[in-house]
């Protein structure tokens, strides 16, 4: 077999002398031939079981794996740039981008930094209709993280039979907005019209058919002896490491750290309501599940109380939707057609002539997969001097080699998808 | 005994002195920042102290402000204390000729790749960083696109004044 060029130099003097007094010597073989110890496998970016665009170059040493680089960036699309053309509202459908599986979570979260930078202050009813939007995103997003583990662990039933669910959630959305997936709900000061019946009647079945879907889905896996000898003690991590690393949501709170920002810093009105905060103790992939399927619990319960809130309202109250912000939130249509100043207000928001305050803040939710953070900075311009996203798993994603150092492969790939990554967020 | 702005304040004034400036709270986060050589020991003096405990590293990025002459470039920390509750955002300029800033991966495993993200848009040099290479971008961009010297859109455009649609300059 001849040598390439990638061979590794041989000291040509020591060696001959050493080649006629000893044949058996060992030939020193080129890397990557055979004789090496550790196998390199190259998972993604485009690979079916990483569910995204994620490249992880694995050093194997049979199926264990010894070493592991994650490589991102692939569906980079420069979004800190682009926001910084952007007057406020056309930035809402780059937050679609970032965490796809959740955007209204973004959408609002992004209004609600945008509302606090500007002092708006929204209505009662209009921090409840955002928090059941907010808590359907979580759900579907939930929903499918754990349903994905399932089928990395080879049950695809319950992915199929829970995305059912996900449409009719999906189809919430399509009622209050028009869109599904980059929903680009809301607006900044409320929503752009007030929910439909037909919407609440959507709400309505999906409260009601929900729970016993999701009751089933759990009796498939949670006590399933594969399931449990699959995910028990597969990519843990300590609560004391996944603070280090910078763990948020579902994935801290495995570990055993009771933080999320619904409870900590509390925006929407979210004090008003009674929900508990599931932890976990050891990290792995089966408490990442569990949380995430009592977190939908929870959900469902803080749905229930704020579409009860909704109700309470009656007559003109009934009808809010939006905050009075006009230099902030387009005027009804037709009053654009008839009245002036409603005329003026929807030229200047549209072609972006409104100057905000100046300002500096950080302003986070909890998003499904952790904490969302908008760090904006005013100059007293149009457009943002600066905006950073938080993005929770950009940040979490870190530690993903060290979850997997010492695994299976088979267990990297369940890792990776307890560990909810989406890399429209993690690129953004 | 909760923890409170005015606390941080004086702890930090009794520990460091009057090297801290621009003490500001916008939005009720206390802002404060450290010349550049200093990072490290805040940071480390923030998580170390049992009063101050801020052991969470939310964010790390940087701002480019191409008026300051001298502090082109702020690297921000946002930090947090889970224990109390209480964030704080701290910030260190640093020149742009010479952006050399202090690595903060020893104290927080979190920093590793926002401190990468930062030298991949604003070319702030980590010093003591393990791994300081392009972490978005591709490896053979030979300049820092979140700096404002480089336009969003193509600057040759005449049929477009910058001024009738959103910011003039940058």
């Amino acid at each position: 077999m001849p040598f390439d060029s990638t061979c590794r130099p041989i000291d040509i003097t020591t060696q001959s002398a050493q080649r006629t007094s000893d044949m058996n010597e060992h030939i020193l073989l080129p890397d990557g031939s055979i004789e090496k110890q550790t196998t390199t496998l190259n998972l993604g970016p485009t690979h079916p079981a990483t569910h995204g665009v994620f490249q992880n170059i694995l050093e194997l040493d049979g199926e264990r794996i010894m070493k592991a680089t994650s490589t991102v960036g692939y569906i980079h699309r420069a979004f800190e740039k682009i926001a910084e053309r952007r007057p406020l509202y056309q930035i809402t459908p780059l937050t679609d981008r970032l965490n796809y599986c959740s955007s209204p979570i973004n959408n609002m979260g992004w209004h609600i930094a945008c509302e606090r930078l500007l002092g708006v202050k929204t209505p009662k009813r209009v921090d409840y209709l955002r928090i059941i939007i907010m808590e359907l995103a979580r759900i579907s997003d939930h929903l499918i993280c754990n349903s994905i583990v399932g089928v990395d662990s080879g049950a695809y039933s319950g992915f199929l039979y829970l995305m059912q669910y996900r449409e009719l959630i999906y189809e919430i959305y399509e009622e209050v907005c028009g869109s599904r997936l980059t929903t680009n709900i809301g607006r900044i000061g409320g929503f752009e019209r007030n929910f439909t019946d037909t919407a609440f009647q959507k709400l309505e079945k999906f409260l009601a058919e929900y729970p016993k879907v999701l009751k089933e889905f759990e009796n498939l896996f949670t006590r399933n002896r594969i399931f449990m000898e699959r995910t028990i003690g597969c990519g843990a991590i300590s609560a004391e490491r996944a603070l280090n690393y910078g763990f948020t949501g579902p994935n801290l709170r495995a570990a055993g750290v009771d933080y999320d920002v619904r409870v900590h810093t509390p925006y929407c009105s979210y004090e008003e309501f009674n929900f508990t905060i599931p932890v976990g103790s050891t990290g792995d992939c089966y408490d990442r599940f569990l949380v995430r399927n009592e977190e939908m619990w929870q959900s469902l319960d803080i749905i229930r109380q704020a579409w009860q809130k909704v109700q309470s309202f009656k007559g003109a109250d009934a009808e809010v939707f939006h905050a009075d912000t006009p230099a902030y939130y387009l005027p009804p249509k037709q009053d654009v057609y008839t009245k002036m100043e409603a005329l003026i207000y929807h030229f200047k928001i549209i072609m972006g002539e409104i100057d905000m305050p100046v300002g500096e803040i950080y302003s986070s939710v909890e998003g499904a997969n952790g904490e969302l953070g908008f760090y904006l900075i005013s100059d007293g311009g149009r457009t943002p001097y600066r905006l950073h996203f938080r993005r929770p798993c950009f940040i979490y994603y870190q530690a993903y080699p060290e979850l997997i150092q010492g695994g299976m492969l088979s267990d990297a790939v369940i890792t990776m998808s307890s560990l909810n990554l989406i890399a429209g967020e993690l690129d953004a | 005994m909760a923890l409170t702005n005015d606390m941080i304040r004086e702890n930090l004034t009794g520990k460091f002195g009057e090297v801290l400036y621009d003490w500001e709270e916008p939005y009720g986060m206390l802002t404060f920042s450290a010349p550049k050589d200093l990072n490290l020991k805040v940071l480390q003096h923030l998580y170390d102290d049992e009063v101050m405990a801020f052991r969470f590293l939310t964010d790390l990025q940087a701002v480019h402000f191409p008026d300051k002459k001298g502090a082109e470039l702020a690297v921000v920390y946002h930090l947090h204390n889970l224990r109390d509750n209480v964030r704080i955002r701290f910030k260190v300029y640093t020149d742009i000729q010479t952006p050399d800033v202090y690595s903060a991966t020893a104290l927080f495993n979190s920093a590793n790749w926002m401190e990468r993200e930062t030298y991949d848009f604003f070319g702030v040099n980590f010093i003591g960083h393990p791994n300081l290479i392009r972490v978005l971008n591709v490896e053979e961009m030979d300049y820092f696109p979140l700096r404002k010297e480089f336009p969003l859109e193509d600057q040759t455009r005449i049929d477009k004044d910058d001024e009738m649609f959103g910011r003039g300059t940058y």
